[in-house]
């Protein structure tokens, strides 16, 4: 397949961007910020995002979504980077959606794509427990208990795991922190009885909370998939996030990088513009070529997830290290470049510095990719 | 089943059939190439019978039309033969600055009886090329170059001298750039022209270089003697062609190396260094190295996919081939720095059979040039920052 956009891509990028540039800029988040929003994002946008399609892009069409594949679920989480809209689309449309539709029976399938498709039910994901992202830690025990289990042990960095109806919760019902076996995955009710959330403000004034399980019970019919086989599951749907949380860097790198570019052929120093200087010229054009070759690594990642599922690890790997090292790069300068205007809350560019950051902790840093990815080749 | 996948059947079955065991092996060094011309010698008898092969298939340019010797494949095909050959690791047949450069340069300018006298003999390489571009005081900023050429009835008669002539020593043909109009804008004076290294008044010096080797040549042109019909393009206009032409020896430079190809760097690093209980190289710093450089270069892959992509899209930018080479020779520089580092104490040998005469250091050295030569990365970086970025300034 052509590592280009088709033109029906082309055309849901131009649309995901009219709506979102119109009404979601940078501004919007500041907004939310500055009046401590209890929810962090817009119902209303959502909404709006619901009727566009966007929320059900990658629910299948006869549980009323569009059926669409993990490209173009990319090309809307780049727009988002553009403007660093905050919205559910990462953790609801990406990642329980697709927790659901990979992993679940057709009761469950019913159950929630429907409502998620229709944008009146949110999701999240909780899986981290330790400071960095290791899947295969995870610890929170899950109990045998009657007909089904009891949960107990605490999570952080749920993304949108305040505003969430329904929680996919990541737990071992066997094994030990470090097996591949003994991982399951469940829906939980926020409201049960035991779950304790705690919303976190986070530096890029996102959403993300901290949810203790004490002795949560669940009903065997809400295993998600099978039971001590969930890391399968689970591994393939963090790479789906993966993949679009690099594209919401690439979006993001490009954003500030464009705003760079113009500031530099505006703003003069020692009487000439600061662009004219080498310096900066040389810098400029590393950073574009370094955008470039990510742009490519992470639409490669995106195909392969659609066209070859099971053999996507290495080209999500590669992405994701790419995208979270071009970000930090493209931030970094973003602020450098525009000098002590950069450094300051009234600017914007702070913001992408701040958002950079959390898309690159999520689902695996750089340098959790490349491990990953030397593992992979046996060395 | 489509055409393209019985081309593909077809086309692995007859590599497989046709290329010897021999020459899908990774090359050790760059002479360990067969660059054809007037006096070529094989280095051994495979080498001879892949070559012949791929030849009479029209395939040491399987994209030029057959009509010039070429296999007249289209895009996808070519896209399939390169696949399949790379798949076995085969070698190229021919190693050849007449295919990487003059031949697309012919192909868009020359007029029809440059392109029957001299496409036909670059395919079957009888004749080998070497390019005239640079100057002592010509190099980053080549269109001062001062070679003249002052016209004599149906002759020209060039005075000057070249310098880092790749294998000018070995050639037979020049493609030169020679200034015609000295009273006109730089850029504006420049013609293109193609001539006998064997012609009157042609000499050539080796340079030997830091990795021992001397590929590159100063070359002195006294009162040479060329027909007028031997520009290419239009008299004075040299630079379009030179320049359609860089972008040619760009993404060939950008490609330089053996990505791809032989064994993943962390394999050949287990190999020297070992590996812990675990499984894992037994330097986790020289691993992170590998790993990193791994991502990078399997996302630069992707960028030359795009770009072919993007190209057959139309959506592709002239200059785009400046990004290329500037990442591609950095990462092959970088590369060559950690097999060395992998290497260790081995790798530092110069001159021993062990080491075949220092290959891998040798070939580390030589990669210095690849961010110099047809463009520094200074220069490829500021192409970038003003066509592409549109910067100001110069």
């Amino acid at each position: 397949m052509p590592l280009v956009l088709t033109e029906e891509q082309s055309m849901l990028r131009d649309s995901a961007r009219g709506l979102i540039t119109d009404k979601a800029p940078v501004s919007h988040l500041r907004q939310l910020r500055d009046s401590k929003d209890e929810m962090g994002f817009s119902r209303d946008l959502w909404k709006a995002f619901a009727e566009m399609g966007f929320s059900g892009l990658l629910v299948p069409e006869n549980f009323g979504g569009s059926g669409l594949g993990y490209v173009e679920a990319g090309v809307v989480m780049e727009e988002i980077g553009r403007t660093l809209m905050p919205s559910p689309f990462l953790s609801t449309a990406v990642l329980a959606v697709s927790a659901l539709s990979r992993g679940g029976s057709e009761a469950q399938k019913s159950a929630h794509l429907p409502k998620i498709a229709d944008g009146s039910r949110l999701a999240a994901l909780a899986i981290d427990e330790g400071t960095k992202h290791r899947p295969l830690q995870i610890n929170l025990q899950a109990v045998r208990s009657g007909n089904g289990f009891k949960l107990s042990g605490a999570k952080a960095l749920v993304v949108d795991g305040h505003t969430a109806d329904l929680l996919i919760v990541a737990g071992r019902t066997g094994g030990a922190a470090g097996d591949r076996n003994g991982l399951t995955l469940f829906l939980v009710d926020p409201k049960a009885k035991g779950v304790a959330i705690e919303r976190t403000v986070m530096v890029d004034a996102h959403n993300a909370a901290r949810i203790e399980f004490s002795n949560v019970e669940v009903d065997a019919d809400h295993v998600l998939g099978e039971v001590d086989q969930g890391y399968q599951l689970l591994d393939g749907v963090l790479n789906i996030g993966r993949g679009a949380v690099a594209s919401e860097m690439v979006g993001l790198s490009e954003e500030v990088f464009g705003r760079t570019v113009t500031y530099l052929k505006e703003r003069k120093q020692f009487g000439k513009l600061i662009g004219e200087f080498q310096a900066l010229q040389h810098r400029a054009a590393q950073l574009y070529v370094d955008i470039e070759i990510t742009r490519s690594a992470v639409l490669k990642a995106l195909q392969t997830l659609d066209g070859d599922f099971d053999h996507a690890g290495a080209a999500i790997a590669v992405a994701k290290a790419r995208a979270g090292t071009t970000a930090a790069l493209a931030v970094q300068e973003g602020v450098q470049m525009h000098g002590g205007m950069g450094m300051t809350d009234q600017f914007d560019i702070g913001f992408f510095m701040k958002r950079a950051r959390v898309c690159q902790e999520l689902f695996g840093d750089s340098n959790y990719h490349a491990d990953q990815l030397a593992r992979m080749k046996s060395y | 089943m489509s055409d393209l996948e019985t081309f593909r059947r077809e086309t692995r079955a007859w590599l497989e059939a046709n290329c010897p065991p021999e020459m899908r092996r990774p090359m050790t060094s760059e002479s360990d190439t067969y660059w054809g011309g007037r006096n070529a010698k094989f280095s051994s008898e495979p080498q001879r019978v892949w070559f012949e092969r791929m030849r009479d298939k029209g395939w040491t340019v399987p994209d030029w039309p057959k009509e010039y010797g070429g296999g007249g494949l289209d895009r996808a095909e070519h896209k399939v033969l390169r696949e399949e050959m790379a798949a076995m690791g085969a070698r190229a047949p021919l190693s050849s600055f007449g295919i990487w450069m003059l031949g697309p340069a012919l192909l868009k300018y020359g007029n029809e009886a440059q392109k029957k006298e001299h496409l036909p003999k670059i395919a079957a390489g009888l004749i080998r090329w070497c390019q005239g571009y640079s100057e002592p005081n010509a190099g980053s900023d080549l269109a001062s170059l001062q070679t003249r050429a002052e016209s004599d009835g149906d002759d020209y008669v060039i005075n000057g001298q070249k310098i880092w002539t790749s294998y000018a020593n070995y050639a037979d043909w020049i493609f030169c750039l020679v200034r015609t109009d000295p009273a006109a804008k730089k850029h504006d004076g420049i013609s293109f022209i193609l001539f006998d290294m064997a012609s009157k008044g042609v000499s050539t010096k080796p340079i030997l270089l830091i990795s021992g080797y001397s590929p590159f040549c100063e070359t002195f042109f006294d009162n040479v003697r060329v027909p007028k019909s031997h520009v290419v393009g239009t008299v004075n206009r040299g630079w379009d062609v030179a320049k359609y032409l860089l972008q040619h020896e760009r993404a060939m430079i950008s490609g330089t190396g053996e990505r791809g190809i032989g064994r993943p760097l962390g394999q050949v690093a287990a190999d020297s260094v070992g590996s812990d209980d675990s499984g894992r190289l037994d330097d986790a710093m020289l691993r992170g190295q590998i790993a990193m450089f791994d991502i990078d270069e399997a996302a630069f892959a992707a960028v030359a996919e795009r770009a072919i992509d993007l190209a057959k899209a139309g959506q592709s930018h002239p200059a785009f081939s400046s990004a290329m080479k500037y990442y591609g020779t950095e990462l092959n520089k970088r590369r060559h720095e950690i097999l060395m580092s992998a290497g260790g104490i081995d790798a530092l040998e110069w001159e021993s059979d062990r080491s075949k005469g220092g290959a891998r250091p040798r070939a580390w050295l030589r990669t210095k040039a690849n961010s110099i030569e047809g463009g520094t990365s200074e220069v490829m970086l500021g192409i970038v920052a003003k066509r592409i970025l549109d910067l100001p300034g110069a």
